[in-house]
């Protein structure tokens, strides 16, 4: 097998396995702070999350780009204090990633949390238990078919990222091409063989992952998204 | 050992279908006694139960147990929930689904005590379900999970929000006697909030009458219930 197909591939689960993992991370206490604290910002913060589900990704990708340059003041910082330039790296499609897909995180688990009535966390608290216990063991476990949903909806929609990969990351083969773009690459080659293996590979991921959701949220009976 | 007097003075601006109402409570409760809380549907029962738990702020007062100050507006305290070792026990009974029978118990408590989570299942009647998680129980039988969740912690004060709101004549004369069970348990000071006398007169050794957010009469169930207007009120 052609070893830069292969490559591509890695570069593609990878990066859709680390965004995915940064977001477990940062989507949970994300979701857990707009479910559960008031503050006037609110709905701005909400909206800011949830743009890269409206905009198109070349916008994202453009202002990404923009706040990459070392022209402007964090492109400068990177430069000059660490010495990392994020445009055109793996590095820089990865937090363009994670900022790209925190909605398909965060959608799914603030949902699942306001299903929730307060008296279970209410509950907790009276008897002992921390804020960080209660989510743990409480609220995250009653949560589980829209934790599952979230992270199956973030891997796949990393997988088949196009727009904002391209725009920050410029289809450097070996660096920052995944296989969305490859797929594109190959037909305007007209090499119809190589495109249709990457185009079943991403298929079949999809399929399997939204199968996954679908069967999950069947045995919990409730569908949880967005 | 006995628990000390909770003393409680405040005030707190509520919600209720009518509109704004200012709720005002000043009382002392004393240790080990089993007190209702009575009066209409939102009346700030509920939220009384709530400002003991430490789940609704007041505006303004003080909550004191024993000499521990739970909240105090003018020094700006308010001791978390977590804090202040009580067991509530909600109207919609706040069971954990992901959890057991015997789950829900052993997460109440501070240190784990296997005996006690088997004591508590026979005391309230259910060792058989143990295993089952709670979706798979009847009414009566989460009242009962939930009041012996909320003994699990030992805690210095029980608070129990309308424990028989949806139960019928039989299940409610079963779970009245499961409360006195608990009382005898371990001699916890105990609240109920109630609209129903004949509950009361069966359960409770004082009772707080509450009208238009102000206590308007207090004393034993038999001196309180013989007021003729209350009765007719709650009728």
């Amino acid at each position: 097998m052609d070893i830069d197909f292969l490559i591509t591939l890695w570069i593609t689960l990878k990066l859709a396995l680390l965004t995915t993992f940064i977001l477990v991370l940062l989507g949970m206490p994300v979701a857990y702070g707009l479910a559960y604290t008031k503050f006037k910002a609110k709905p701005l913060v909400e909206a800011l999350i949830s743009m890269p589900m409206v905009l198109p990704p070349s916008v994202v990708g453009y202002y990404v780009l923009l706040v990459y340059s070392p022209r402007n003041a964090f492109g400068a910082w990177l430069a000059q204090t660490l010495d990392i330039r994020l445009a055109f790296s793996f590095s820089g499609i990865l937090l363009a990633s994670v900022l790209f897909s925190l909605p398909f995180m965060v959608q799914p688990l603030l949902s699942g949390l306001r299903s929730l009535p307060d008296s279970l966390s209410e509950a907790s608290y009276t008897l002992g238990k921390s804020k960080t216990t209660t989510f743990f063991r409480v609220l995250l476990p009653n949560v589980k078919s829209s934790f599952i949903t979230a992270v199956a909806l973030t891997f796949a929609h990393c997988i088949g990222e196009f727009g904002i990969v391209l725009m920050v990351g410029g289809n450097i083969p070996g660096e920052t091409r995944v296989a969305s773009i490859a797929i594109y690459d190959e037909v305007q080659a007209l090499n119809f063989a190589l495109a249709d293996q990457y185009a079943i590979i991403l298929f079949g991921i999809s399929f399997v992952l939204l199968a996954v959701i679908y069967s999950v949220n069947r045995k919990n009976d409730q569908w949880k998204v967005l | 050992m006995e628990s000390p007097v909770i003393y409680i003075d405040i005030e707190k601006t509520i919600i209720t279908p009518s509109g704004k109402m200012n709720l005002v409570f000043k009382s002392e409760i004393a240790s080990g006694e089993l007190l209702a809380l009575f009066g209409a549907s939102g009346e700030g029962k509920t939220t009384l139960l709530r400002m003991l738990a430490g789940l609704t702020k007041p505006d303004k007062g003080i909550i004191k147990y024993g000499e521990k100050v739970w909240f105090d507006s003018f020094k700006g305290i308010h001791v978390a929930s977590q804090n202040r070792n009580i067991g509530f026990m909600f109207q919609d009974y706040a069971l954990f689904p992901n959890m057991t029978i015997e789950g829900n118990i052993r997460y109440a408590q501070t240190t784990k005590d296997e005996e006690m989570v088997d004591q508590l299942l026979e005391l309230f009647g259910l060792t058989g379900f143990r295993k089952q998680k709670p979706d798979k129980l009847s009414g009566g039988q989460k009242q009962r999970v939930a009041l012996a969740r909320a003994l699990a912690r030992t805690p210095d004060i029980l608070l129990l929000d309308e424990p028989f709101s949806s139960l019928d004549y039989k299940m409610r004369l079963s779970i009245q006697t499961e409360i006195k069970k608990a009382y005898q348990f371990k001699q916890t000071t105990m609240i109920i909030v109630s609209h129903d006398p004949a509950e009361i007169l069966r359960l409770t050794e004082r009772i707080i009458c509450i009208e238009n957010g102000a206590i308007v009469r207090t004393g034993t169930p038999k001196e309180v219930f013989a007021d003729y207007e209350i009765i007719t009120f709650n009728s």
